[in-house]
């Protein structure tokens, strides 16, 4: 590649208060160029892809578009330099329509009308079906990823960066994706994708630069490198793969009879006669479209939302009426997908939330009286267990990152010898080698006799560790098949394919 | 009990000076809730107001100016709790009602002198011919500017939120602050220009009962219609024109039910003093049954740390 790069990063450094993010960060990206962003939690791609749209600023180090100095103060002005950002966490106003959400990340938004027939233009240019009028609020993930696309594309980007733009989408709304991207990527802009999933990576990318503790560690051409190679170059470690033990299932411990229950949430999506037996040592992945009856599952399961009679049996015994602690002590515990606020209160120290789900199970209640020592040393166990990365069992949940603190969550069931257990998303934004160990403490558990329900939109994750494998639609799950031998193909249409794809051929 | 006692033509003119304050102090308090802002302070805010412009207009002698007064009052207020939620993140709860309380105690050192004193009197908008409009033309063309101010103001704000980008970037603010963030909007000051202009309309509020309605300065004058405007705010669903129907249906009933005591009607005085309250917060109940959503970000501190 002989021409200007469009963007070319020398020696960008920023250091936080214990931590440098970035430390001597270089590449370029030529036009027309996909490139990747690869490392761990924390590696520090965030903060990159901050200081090239101008959310942060690097303390030192130079950046150039075009050949020409390029120091973005803030979002505007990379903006209006030609670079578009597609969030991981989507910026968007859920009460406001789809052309307001445009309009508000563009600098000289036309008036209302005239812009969405632009929306309606571009998106049907590069097959991403929209409808302007829409409120946020009511769209699906991908179709709320849509709308952030659209809104980068409209300010005619030249460069684009995506922020895990996947983890949301469907098989086939991925490849719609991938289509747009290629597209793209053929008029000219590069784009630079920062993504966990390297198979994706694969397919799509023409180079790679791999981050470890915010340092370069590599480059590479990820059509001619193995995921695995990659994800070693990510960790700087060999990657241990889950390993688990071929075996037959035992007896049925959980049971649901056409459990039927009303979404808590005006929003939410209510679940439909789901019928469906899980054996001691099998795991049951559950995949789907989130918010396609996940969290109300869940809910339903843990006791948060009762259920009517016979729905949920547990060991032949009625547990649908019990409250969350009740079926605690049984012993069917679960795990949810929100980590702060719903499966750790925020502002509370690891011991306090160690002791808030184990009281029960680990006998941390006595009279009436809270029994701190023991809840300590039960949060230090799995600290200790679990590698969580923490000064101590002091420090509030929230200090701790989003994967660190995923993994207490998780340990904090785990260790608590279920004899069921449920988890939404267990390895949601944790890293390669954090989540291989997750996943590895989940077939463990199975391997022990244990039930367990694992829920999550990571289909790789479930291949890997399901035994059967069920899809939510619409609050119904299909029947469940046995993982192994499953294709992308047929998971997708239990998934109920595309939302919305029909008139998206390319 | 003598119904015919009560004038229609100056029932009709009284209660759209009785529903004003309430429009300038609730109309305020909107723009600041849409930016995710709440603001208990609104009664104190409007009392500073009030003894801002009653005493501003006493010394210069022009109530055109008290208002202005009041208005800077009013602001200056709501600085302090800009700076004390924008700045230092304290609890807007607490920070709104300290601002109440502040208000209402510094309101009362800064009257001492003006209690019994008499204020200029705004004169009527000279409409001419149409003042002699039969009916019309003294329930609608007989009034201060102030008022008519009032009216605009609910329709430019309407227009705002509804029609201009700046209308959309308040409302984004409200609705996210961490996405508008993201798109790099600056949050703190777009919450703190909001705040100063609901601290600027509540004391016009309060100076319009203390200079137009009463007109006289008392301690603590301003008498709950800034808790009311928080109410009407909230079950008016956060709609400029709800919010004006809500305002004029309690200023109506508070007019009402003050003609009907003066005509000496068998009910009790206080169930006649409670009905606006009651009756009013009935209507906005029913109206507000479609749950149109409060700003999402509304009471939530932003800070910048991500």
């Amino acid at each position: 590649m002989t021409q200007t790069p469009i963007l070319a990063l020398r020696g960008l450094t920023k250091a936080y208060p214990g931590v440098v993010a970035n430390d001597d960060v270089s590449l370029t990206i030529a036009p027309g160029e996909v490139h990747a962003l690869l490392g761990e939690n924390g590696a520090g791609k965030s903060t990159l892809v901050k200081m090239i749209y101008g959310l942060v600023k690097p303390d030192s180090g130079t950046m150039h578009m075009h050949g020409a100095a390029f120091a973005p103060q803030e979002p505007r002005s990379a903006r209006a330099a030609g670079v578009g950002m597609v969030f991981q966490h989507f910026s968007l106003f859920d009460a406001l329509s789809v052309a307001e959400n445009i309009a508000l990340g563009m600098e000289n938004a036309p008036k209302l009308g005239a812009l969405s027939r632009k929306i309606t233009e571009v998106s049907e240019a590069y097959g991403l079906p929209l409808s302007p009028d829409r409120i946020v609020g009511d769209l699906s993930a991908g179709e709320r990823q849509r709308v952030e696309i659209i809104r980068c594309l409209l300010q005619d980007p030249k460069l684009l960066i995506m922020d895990e733009p996947t983890s949301v989408l469907t098989p086939q709304e991925v490849e719609i994706l991938f289509k747009t991207l290629r597209k793209l990527s053929a008029e000219g802009t590069a784009i630079l994708y920062i993504s966990h999933k390297l198979e994706e990576i694969r397919s799509l990318c023409d180079s790679a630069t791999i981050l470890r503790l915010g340092k370069v560690v590599g480059h590479c051409t990820p059509s001619e490198t193995s995921a695995r190679d990659m994800a070693e170059m990510m960790v700087g470690s060999t990657l241990k793969t889950p390993m688990r033990a071929g075996k037959t299932p035992g007896a049925v411990l959980l049971d649901l009879q056409r459990l039927s229950a009303k979404s808590p949430s005006a929003f939410g999506m209510p679940l439909r006669e789901i019928t469906v037996q899980v054996r001691a040592g099998e795991v049951l992945g559950i995949g789907g479209v989130a918010g396609n009856g996940q969290d109300e599952l869940l809910a339903a399961l843990s006791g948060e939302q009762l259920s009517g009679a016979g729905m949920i049996r547990f060991k032949d015994r009625d547990v649908g009426q019990l409250g969350p602690t009740a079926r605690r002590g049984l012993g069917i515990l679960t795990a949810p997908e929100e980590r702060l606020g719903h499966a750790a209160a925020p502002d509370m120290t690891l011991t306090e939330n160690a002791m808030l789900t184990g009281a029960v199970r680990e006998n941390l209640v006595r009279g009436g009286m809270l029994n701190w020592p023991a809840a300590r040393r039960f949060a230090e166990r799995i600290i200790n267990d679990f590698d969580v990365r923490t000064p101590g069992p002091g420090n509030a949940a929230r200090a701790l990152s989003g994967g660190n603190l995923q993994k207490f969550v998780i340990g904090r069931e785990v260790l608590q010898r279920p004899e069921v257990l449920v988890v939404n998303q267990p390895t949601w934004g944790v890293d390669a080698s954090a989540a291989a160990s997750i996943r590895q403490a989940l077939l463990d558990l199975a391997e022990g006799g244990a039930a367990l329900i694992v829920i999550s939109q990571d289909l790789d994750e479930l291949m890997e560790i399901s035994d059967r494998f069920a899809a939510l639609n619409e609050g119904r799950l299909s029947e469940p098949r046995p993982a192994q031998g499953l294709t992308v193909d047929e998971i997708g249409l239990m998934m109920g394919g595309a939302h919305g794809m029909e008139v998206a051929h390319v | 009990m003598d119904l015919s006692a009560i004038n229609p033509l100056l029932f009709v003119a009284g209660f759209l000076v009785a529903a004003t304050p309430l429009i300038f102090a609730a109309l305020g308090e909107l723009v600041v809730e849409k930016s995710g802002v709440l603001n208990l302070g609104v009664e104190g805010m409007m009392i500073i107001g009030a003894i801002c412009g009653f005493a501003t207009a006493v010394e210069t002698g022009s109530p055109l100016l008290g208002f202005a007064a009041a208005a800077v009052g009013g602001a200056a207020l709501s600085l302090l709790f800009a700076f004390l939620t924008q700045i230092t993140l304290a609890n807007q709860v607490a920070s709104g009602l300290a601002l109440t309380l502040f208000g209402l105690g510094f309101s009362a050192l800064l009257g001492q002198s003006y209690v019994g004193v008499k204020p200029p009197r705004l004169a009527e908008v000279n409409f001419g011919p149409l003042h002699d409009i039969p009916v019309l033309g003294p329930i609608l063309f007989s009034h201060d500017i102030i008022l008519y101010l009032g009216f605009a103001m609910v329709v430019a704000v309407w227009a705002m939120l509804k029609f201009t980008r700046a209308g959309l970037i308040l409302r984004a603010v409200g609705e996210s602050h961490d996405a508008a963030h993201a798109l790099g909007y600056k949050v703190v000051r777009i919450r703190t220009l909001a705040i100063m202009f609901g601290g600027a309309c509540a004391g016009l509020g309060g100076a319009y009962i203390s200079l137009i309605r009463v007109p006289q300065w008392t301690e603590g004058m301003t008498a709950g219609v800034g808790w009311i405007a928080l109410a009407l705010v909230v079950f008016a669903s956060w709609k400029p024109w709800r919010l004006l129907l809500g305002a004029y249906l309690f200023g109506g009933i508070t007019q009402l039910q003050l003609n009907l005591q003066g005509a000496g009607v068998a009910i009790p005085v206080e169930y006649l003093a409670m009905s606006p309250y009651i009756i009013t917060i009935l209507v906005l109940v029913v109206l507000s049954a479609d749950k149109s959503a409060a700003p999402a970000s509304l009471g939530r501190n932003f800070h910048a740390s991500s």
